[in-house]
């Protein structure tokens, strides 16, 4: 059974966002995702300052068997990236809501769109 | 639901990811397809082959007709139980699968053909066995399974009768030798040493977990297919097909051009093409940028374009590495088309790894 953390809100497409003191959203792929990519071996991450429009392929992950999108669901702009995936792109692995976030992005209006689902409702996507 | 091997329930119970593959249901990993990588070339990895098609070729006349059927020799195989690798080409010279054939006696010889290429190869092997005096005959009471990895014979032996141990550990690379209900072959896809050993289905379970508790490590699909990039070794229906010849395939050491009056099916084209020179090559791919290569990618040469037929990270060199087929005036470096962006790829020559170590320069 894969974790997925209470206070997180998902993307039907398995991302995780996570709300910041300081306004910002921080971006990351769930434990369910991690776990069927399989070891992720390349993560391709934007340029900080890319302006993102709601469900814009906004970076790679690649396992040994294949390249996949990750979405923002959220219009904003990318304020950060994870420079460790650089290196070590199995932290998406071993530890998908934490040290293993992709981008921290500055969202340009609220968060709460309806696509983004709370634990609960993300968690029923995965049992269909 | 596809079809299952006779260790369908064994894959279940460790956990492994189903996926189909060439109309079977086949584990991809138990876990981590890097891990298991990792094993294959450090110590043992056991893999469930039994997919792949085990067909016996009976009659005083098959050296013959294997000789005009294959573009390798069987000539060339001079005690029973040795090995060949060959291509089973079409008229055009394209290759219709990929295989390994052994010699078991002067009137009987085994093959082992992919899975995915079953049908058109026994109705190909039918067709010309007709009126030869060669029965082809498909043994799917058969199971495969490969120990493969540097400590893979040894942990294996345990498998056989003790009397047969000293015999089995013995045979040279790529021969073979019935033990038993055992059919032990020193080959394998990985490049590593070890055996393939073809069971009796209904006895390939209980092989599996003695295997299993001799510490051979369960391997998926996944790390095989890695195993085998790195070791320079091609796939068919990725690097070759019905219309690419070995030529174009990096395979032309596979074709016995001598004796040049033995005419096997395809030399024609092929002799053709080798005088003209091949239009297109199979070369091996290391990505000098960061990023993955993949299947189909566009590769820009000054000499026009190409494309990977294989591409993926490999565990043991921790770059990524492919097989491309590019025009034949294609130089040293080339560029892949990745996401539209042109990343940098130098052409080695495969393999990348053999017995644990890399045969490349990295940098």
């Amino acid at each position: 059974m894969s974790k997925i953390p209470a206070e997180l809100k998902y993307a039907p497409t398995h991302e995780w966002l996570r709300p910041e003191d300081d306004g910002s959203v921080t971006l990351g792929i769930s434990d369910h995702a991690q776990e069927a990519l399989g070891d992720l071996v390349f993560v391709e991450t934007p340029e900080v300052g890319r302006s993102l429009a709601p469900g814009e392929a906004c970076a790679v992950v690649e396992s040994v068997k294949a390249a996949s999108d990750v979405y923002s669901p959220i219009a904003g702009a990318v304020t950060a990236v994870n420079e460790a995936l650089a290196t070590q792109p199995e932290l998406l692995n071993s530890d998908p809501y934490g040290e293993g976030w992709i981008m921290k992005i500055q969202p340009t209006s609220g968060i709460e769109t309806p696509e983004l689902l709370d634990a609960k409702a993300y968690a029923a996507t995965l049992e269909d | 639901m596809g079809d299952k091997t006779p260790l369908y329930q064994d894959h279940e119970r460790l956990g492994a990811r189903i996926v189909d593959f060439g109309g079977w249901d086949m584990p991809l990993h138990y876990g981590s397809q890097v891990e298991e990588h990792h094993a294959v070339r450090t110590d043992a990895g056991l893999f469930d082959v039994s997919h792949m098609t085990v067909v016996d070729l009976e009659g005083e006349t098959v050296q013959a007709w294997l000789r005009h059927l294959l573009a390798n020799d069987v000539a060339r195989l001079k005690a029973p139980g040795k090995a060949l690798y060959s291509c089973l080409l079409n008229e055009q010279g394209g290759v219709i699968d990929d295989l390994i054939v052994y010699f078991l006696a002067p009137d009987r010889y085994r093959m082992v053909v992919n899975a995915a290429t079953r049908e058109k190869d026994l109705s190909w092997l039918q067709a010309r066995a007709a009126g030869s005096g060669v029965t082809v005959r498909e043994r799917p009471e058969l199971a495969m399974i490969a120990a493969q990895g540097p400590s893979a014979r040894d942990k294996a032996s345990t498998l056989l009768a003790p009397a047969d141990r000293d015999a089995a550990l013995a045979l040279e690379p790529f021969t073979a030798a019935q033990f038993g209900q055992l059919f032990v072959a020193r080959t394998g896809y990985t490049g590593e040493d070890g055996w393939e050993i073809i069971v009796p289905a209904d006895a390939a379970a209980e092989a599996w977990r003695t295997l299993e508790n001799a510490g051979v490590r369960p391997c998926g699909l996944g790390a095989r297919d890695t195993l085998r990039l790195e070791a320079g070794m091609n796939l068919y229906g990725q690097d070759m097909d019905d219309t690419t010849t070995p030529l174009e395939s990096g395979l032309g050491w596979t074709v016995a051009w001598e004796p040049a009056d033995r005419d096997f099916i395809g030399r024609a084209v092929l002799e053709a093409q080798r005088a003209a020179g091949a239009p297109r090559k199979l070369v091996g791919l290391l990505l000098e940028d960061r990023g993955v290569l993949r299947g189909h990618q566009r590769v820009v040469t000054p000499a026009g374009d190409g494309e990977v037929t294989s591409g993926s990270f490999s565990p043991t060199l921790g770059r990524s590495i492919g097989f491309a087929r590019v025009p034949a005036a294609a130089g040293e470096h080339v560029e892949v088309d990745i996401r539209g962006r042109l990343l940098g790829a130098r052409v080695v020559r495969p393999p990348f790894v053999r017995n644990g170590k890399s045969r490349i320069q990295l940098d």
